[in-house]
């Protein structure tokens, strides 16, 4: 499981690449046949280009691996930056069980949904253009995005290497890594903050494209709000699913944390997203023109907003009540679909809505998409099955945290002293 | 005494160097004195003739085109037609309207843009840069005319729309279409020289003439003019952008980022510092 201290390191990662676990099971068959899709997919897309595989539109120029897999998924992936708050800012320690599942599924996110990005960008190897600085388009709104995503992924990782070095037994380095945590984490939240915005802030300058419900001038603040209880609900899922195909890998005290986790996680969902809806209402009662909500936009807009954000916070609020777990999960659950009807709304759905013309994806789009997830939850399964993510941490861990400990109080005895003293 | 003096011109030295220096940015504004030019089109003048859009397509090698204006048809401009000429029926008869980039003063794809790809460049015109460009087409998202086309069916694409022939400029000759133009319906000249010439032109004909110049307030003020006998609804052009620059729209939440930068971290912290004493007070008691 971990690296003895006496195997050379390399012996360790050749030993560790090979599979663990059965390998014919429906869902490893099923992620085996659209990832090979995708690849023959994506040849084509890089020999002939993107109009070979996706719908070819010019006044919809954002298909689905922008807009479902990088607007929507960062959305899903603000999970580890509100947990992380909570738990290193405001001291919840009842989360910190949690927290390593949460930032690997996080840096995964971010990590595959900007590779996303490189699939869809029409001349990817100039994408070190806006990075090495020959060129800086300081005003554009991506650019902020771009350069968040990778600081970001960057905080992410440095918050994860703690759980890797663990299961490397590189005590040294878990101790210079540990040590960072804090501030990346600050970091983190504060590059958080922004992006999560700033992919709504993308679309500031569509207002004439999107359909009025949809567009407004706060859409950066309500992406921000959003992404909490979407994230959150994406770790209550997470959590339901981990619990049952981790079982063998979840130590016993994450396995009874589970309930009161869960529950405490439906009350700070229904918080949020009753904000949420509040600042809704304000940016419908004060910018929008009520007549706009009769009609089939109306009516989809309704849809959105009460069955998918107004139905799933008062589900939270009972099964927070009721300490009900399973009508949490499917509040989390129809939260979600909230948030992506949001997304693909504003970014798709009512983009350029008074064109008739119907915009579907094509498969082959959809294809790579899911396939983008598929590799996700590979990378993830690989590690968890691997690294101390839901697993208790090796011994030698917590021994040193004991010393470290010592070590404060006997700190605060001399500041004591020196006190005295003066 | 003598370190004094050595330390006198060493600070001599960086100030007047640092004059030196900051007089390249102090300069700036004089070379953004130059005029952005424009073109002036004049509908009423225009006889649908395409003889603009072959003379494009002749300059920049694309097929000519096989198409012709009708009403009720919209064509579009594309990655291979970068100035198509639309007829509709209107309440005077059949007008006719240009359709291209308007190279906008202050142009929401250049801002848009994370590589300057897109360049609003002194003399007016809107181009795209083929080395900075990494073909996100954020500009698409945020043009508000859909004016840039991108070759989809191409591994290696460019974006495609009008360039004013910014490189003929250089040379001092006009663009193409002006230049075409067999009824004298697109004039190239600076944009007060063009707005002055498309006043006189309602002032003296005045029933001729909608009293409004599209594109002198438009997205706070468009490169390409037109002038039309009808409201320009009509014409299919959309009267529902706003006066504002699209780039301010970007202005509050760009200002937001350094302060959220810098005021949430030390936010944080001290959160962080008084979540602590609750918590060894609590151990405490």
């Amino acid at each position: 499981m971990y690296r003895e201290q006496n195997t050379s390191l390399f012996k360790f990662w050749i030993g560790e690449l090979k599979p663990k676990g059965k390998i014919l099971t429906p869902f490893n068959i099923i992620a085996a046949l659209t990832i090979m899709a995708a690849a023959v997919i994506l040849f084509y897309r890089f020999s002939k280009g993107l109009g070979s595989v996706v719908h070819p539109d010019q006044d919809r120029p954002w298909g689905l691996w922008i807009n479902f897999n990088v607007i929507t998924g960062v959305a899903f992936a603000g999970g580890a930056y509100v947990l992380t708050f909570m738990v290193y800012i405001l001291g919840l320690e009842k989360y910190r069980s949690i927290v390593r599942a949460c930032v690997l599924y996080s840096l995964l996110a971010y990590m595959f949904y900007a590779g996303a990005l490189l699939l869809d960008l029409g001349r990817p190897w100039r994408v070190i253009n806006p990075i090495i600085g020959n060129s800086f388009g300081i005003s554009s709104v991506l650019f902020l995005v771009a350069w968040h995503f990778i600081l970001y992924m960057g905080s992410l990782l440095i918050e994860f290497l703690p759980t890797a070095t663990e299961w490397a037994t590189l005590k040294n380095w878990r101790r210079f890594f540990g040590s960072m945590t804090l501030a990346v984490v600050i970091f983190g939240i504060a590059l958080s903050t922004l992006h999560q915005s700033g992919v709504g802030a993308l679309f500031l300058m569509s207002e004439p494209k999107i359909h009025p419900l949809w567009y407004s001038e706060f859409i950066p603040i309500l992406f921000f709000i959003s992404s909490i209880f979407a994230g959150l609900s994406l770790v209550i899922i997470l959590e339901t699913i981990g619990r049952r195909v981790f079982k063998e890998h979840m130590s016993d005290s994450h396995r009874k944390a589970h309930r009161p986790v869960l529950i405490s996680l439906a009350r700070v969902c229904a918080i949020s997203m009753f904000v949420y809806l509040c600042m809704s209402m304000l940016v419908f009662i004060h910018g929008k023109d009520q007549n706009s909500l009769g009609g089939g936009w109306g009516a989809w807009y309704l849809v959105e907003m009460l069955g998918f954000v107004l139905l799933p916070c008062m589900l939270f609020v009972v099964g927070f009540k009721r300490a009900n777990l399973n009508m949490i999960r499917i509040a989390a659950a129809m939260s979600i679909v909230g948030i992506i009807l949001n997304r693909m709304n504003i970014s798709t759905i009512s983009f350029n809505w008074f064109d008739k013309s119907l915009h579907f994806p094509t498969w082959m789009e959809l294809v790579v998409s899911v396939a983008v997830i598929f590799v996700q939850l590979l990378v993830f399964r690989w590690i968890v099955r691997r690294m101390p993510v839901y697993r208790e941490s090796p011994a030698w861990v917590s021994s040193e945290g004991k010393q470290k400990k010592s070590l404060d109080t006997t700190n605060k005895w001399r500041n004591k002293k020196w006190k005295a003293s003066a | 005494m003598g370190n004094n003096r050595r330390n006198f011109l060493k600070t001599l030295g960086v100030v007047g160097g640092s004059l030196a220096f900051s007089k390249s940015y102090a300069a700036s504004p004089e070379k953004n004195s130059k005029e952005f030019y424009g073109i002036l089109y004049d509908s009423t003048r225009c006889v649908g003739c395409q003889s603009c859009e072959i003379a494009c397509a002749e300059a920049y090698g694309f097929p000519s085109p096989e198409d012709y204006p009708e009403a009720g048809v919209v064509r579009k401009t594309s990655t291979s037609q970068r100035v198509v000429v639309n007829a509709f029926e209107t309440s005077i008869g059949e007008q006719y309207m240009r359709s291209s980039c308007n190279h906008c003063s202050s142009p929401a794809c250049a801002s848009a843009c994370l590589t300057k790809a897109m360049l609003k460049t002194e003399e007016g015109p809107v181009i795209w840069r083929e080395d900075k460009c990494m073909g996100c087409r954020s500009c698409m998202i945020a043009c508000p005319f859909n004016a840039p086309k991108f070759e989809y069916d191409s591994p290696n694409p460019k974006i495609q729309k009008c360039r004013m022939c910014y490189e003929k400029l250089q040379e001092g000759t006009t663009p193409e279409c002006a230049t075409a133009c067999p009824a004298e319906a697109m004039l190239f000249g600076t944009r007060r020289e063009l707005l002055e010439i498309a006043r006189e032109r309602i002032y003296a004909d005045p029933d001729t003439y909608h009293n409004e110049i599209y594109g002198e307030h438009e997205v706070g003020g468009t490169g390409v003019l037109y002038l039309s006998g009808v409201p320009f609804e009509e014409l299919g052009l959309r009267t529902d952008l706003g006066t504002v620059a699209y780039p301010e729209r970007n202005k509050t939440f760009l200002y937001s980022v350094p302060a959220v930068l810098v005021l949430w971290p030390a936010f944080l912290l001290g959160l962080r510092n008084a979540s602590d004493e609750v918590k060894n007070n609590l151990t405490k008691s």
